[in-house]
């Protein structure tokens, strides 16, 4: 099954683009398509008609080209109907934003829509979905564009079940920096899964990262994810809800009791190197994260700070996050003083972490972050950089990242996000190495790649 | 797939919907796991015999279809220290609902785990390990994985369990025979595979587990509920 008409259509029909109400779902998606991407949108109502100077067809059939995609927007009863018709008109790809199939007891329509999509040898997404982001290309969303947060076209993807959960994501992403290629609104996937689109973008290449946000799975289904996931080439970080044991079920071995749902879906992520966030603030580290460092670290962190109290919470935070901060013998340090500026040479403390206090320039953290990027008893750096010390300037975030160009290890730092620090934040994420605002965000960043084993 | 005598034991068990015991122990053994040497006595002589030949001090352990959870009903005796103890005892478990008889075994000293498994919903079967006896839901020091796993696998699961190094030897007590445990969680890990049609979940608890062996000391097999 081609998944590529859904994130790269050529083509794109709106069925159930209604006349009078421009607020309608199917409106809002049109007229996004049509003013703002490269897509070309074709409405579909059975009624015919014109929609603002454009003719809208009565049904898929009457396009004269070929649709690669159709976002349907239909009463649920409707719904089967416009499918047998994207079937008959060799469309590539659907998305079925309409609801009121199980959730609301109408298991019949459920069954149906199932049945047809078993007939079809195109993808459907869906029922009860958003559909899908395509940086630059497709969105069918039916958010206005106007209220949308866009994080800026990335290379990190994210599926989620549900619709709300991953708007939510993009916000974030976009507070953070983080880069998008797709987002993913599966909603009840009666047709396509996560493992299907598991399998899609492990081969996408606009995606170097997948990321999930499960409710939960069907029968069986967890173990054909973990499984595909285990053999991903790119990392996959997956979110849960659903995380309290359901009712009071009555158990009767030891076993199930400890193992209950949660307990075993978070030990088989971790059985197979799936990164699980355990909240969104996590997520979105890990993204960034491993978005820029797909690769794997044993976690031996060196840490630079101009704070003692930074510092001192960044190794806590580390140690509790099973990392380890080597403590660097006297000649490791004897050098690194000897290259240090001279106002601070005797006053910075070198033991790991390296603090060198309120007095340090831009060349201070760059020497620094260099020297521990050659030892091999570090595998990452933290940096954590306070703008507001006085010989701190704009153009230290670019030359930090310089350092892991030429050095090849992994830098992660903390920057507070404010407006006036953007040029220093920029500094980093525009040279692919990840910011966070906080000590706890920049050691979940190295968490992300200790625990990926795809990378 | 599983051999003739386990399928016979699980089909004559689906009345009760659970494995006894003795039987439990049988499949286990009749699979190649090790377990203590034991009988299934019903009267108090033979268990006075049963005792002499275990060796003294012996473990007596009711069996009853009604009684999953021995211990919350007083149906466990340990330290038995000779035939007028063994007498009371039996007499004792004989009052228990649903008595079938007492199953007498020899004691066996070492560290108690934990080794389960069940069928999972999202993931099919899976595997627990960790420190195992009464207090098996108090602490839960445990770690689990998908089945099957590898031995070369369990070694990582074992690490995840806090008391790890209580079973490596620790201030001067002995561990455990850590290969003997690997193959036996790998081992239990392929059989689940093979039962996961006919099963909910598995307890051996305990496995007690030595310098020199790892023995199945108690099993208990849930059977899959008949939906049809």
């Amino acid at each position: 099954m081609d998944f590529r008409t859904l994130f790269e259509p050529k083509t794109m029909a709106v069925v159930g683009l209604s006349l009078s109400n421009e607020r309608h779902p199917a409106n809002i998606i049109y007229n996004k398509n049509y003013f703002r991407y490269p897509v070309k949108v074709f409405g579909v109502n059975p009624k015919g008609g014109m929609y603002h100077k454009e003719k809208i067809y009565r049904a898929i059939s009457e396009i004269p080209e070929k649709i690669d995609l159709a976002v349907i927007a239909v009463r649920a009863e409707h719904v089967p109907g416009v499918l047998k018709e994207c079937i008959d008109s060799w469309v590539g790809g659907a998305i079925v934003i309409s609801g009121g199939f199980a959730e609301t007891g109408r298991l019949d329509l459920r069954r149906q829509f199932e049945e047809i999509a078993t007939q079809a040898d195109f993808p459907i997404l869906g029922p009860n979905c958003l559909g899908i982001y395509s940086s630059g290309l497709v969105d069918s969303l039916f958010l206005p564009s106007e209220r949308m947060v866009r994080p800026d076209p990335g290379n990190v993807a994210i599926v989620s079940q549900s619709g709300g959960i991953l708007v939510d994501q993009m916000v974030k992403f976009s507070e953070q920096g983080v880069g998008l290629s797709r987002a993913v609104s599966i909603g009840n996937k009666a047709a396509v899964k996560e493992l299907d689109l598991l399998n899609y973008l492990a081969r996408d290449e606009k995606t170097d990262v997948i990321a999930f946000y499960i409710e939960g799975f069907g029968p069986g289904e967890g173990r054909e994810f973990v499984t595909a996931a285990g053999r991903s080439p790119k990392p996959v970080i997956v979110m849960k809800a659903g995380k309290s044991q359901a009712g009071s079920r009555a158990v009767s071995s030891h076993t199930a009791s400890i193992a209950g749902d949660y307990a075993v879906f978070s030990s088989v992520m971790s059985q197979y190197g799936i990164v699980e966030a355990k909240d969104e603030y996590a997520m979105v580290s890990f993204c960034e994260s491993l978005s820029c460092y797909p690769k794997g670290i044993e976690g031996r962190v060196g840490i630079v700070t101009a704070s003692g109290g930074h510092g001192a919470v960044a190794v806590d935070t580390c140690e509790a996050s099973g990392l380890i901060v080597p403590q660097f013998s006297m000649e490791v340090q004897e050098a690194l003083r000897g290259r240090l500026s001279a106002s601070i040479q005797p006053i910075a403390s070198l033991g790991n972490p390296i603090d060198l206090t309120g007095s340090a320039r831009d060349d201070d953290f760059v020497i620094a972050a260099s020297e521990l990027s050659r030892l091999p008893d570090v595998d990452c750096v933290i940096v954590l950089l306070l703008p507001y010390i006085p010989e701190v300037t704009s153009d230290v975030g670019a030359r930090l990242s310089r350092v892991y160009q030429e050095e090849g290890k992994p830098i992660v730092a903390y920057v507070p996000h404010v407006e006036k620090y953007m040029m220093i934040i920029e500094g980093f994420q525009l040279n692919k190495v990840p910011v966070s605002s906080s000590i706890e965000g920049a050691v979940l960043m190295v968490e992300a790649m200790k625990r990926c084993m795809q990378c | 797939m599983l051999n003739k005598t386990a399928s016979a034991i699980i089909e004559s068990s689906r009345k009760y919907g659970w494995v006894l015991e003795p039987d439990a122990k049988r499949l286990f053994a009749e699979a190649g796991f090790d377990v203590p040497r034991f009988e299934w006595v019903r009267s108090v002589d033979e268990a006075v015999a049963a005792g002499e030949r275990a060796g003294w001090p012996a473990v007596a352990k009711v069996v009853s279809p009604e009684v999953i959870h021995k211990s919350d009903v007083g149906g466990v005796a340990v330290g038995i220290e000779g035939p007028d103890e063994m007498r009371e005892v039996f007499g004792r478990l004989s009052g228990i609902a649903g008595f079938e008889g007492v199953l007498v075994e020899e004691m066996i000293p070492g560290i108690e785990l934990i080794v389960g498994g069940k069928i999972d919903e999202q993931f099919g079967p899976v595997v627990l390990a960790g420190m195992g006896g009464m207090g098996v839901e108090i602490y839960k020091d445990t770690a689990i994985r998908m089945a099957p796993i590898t031995e070369g696998n369990v070694g990582s699961m074992l690490d995840e369990i806090t008391a790890v190094g209580i079973l490596r030897g620790y201030r001067g007590s002995a561990g455990v025979d850590m290969g003997k445990l690997k193959k036996l969680i790998a081992d239990f890990s392929a059989l689940m595979m093979e039962m996961a049609d006919q099963i909910e979940s598995v307890d051996l608890n305990p496995v007690i587990c030595t310098e020199k062996k790892c023995v199945i000391a108690d099993a208990r097999i849930i059977l899959k509920k008949n939906d049809n």
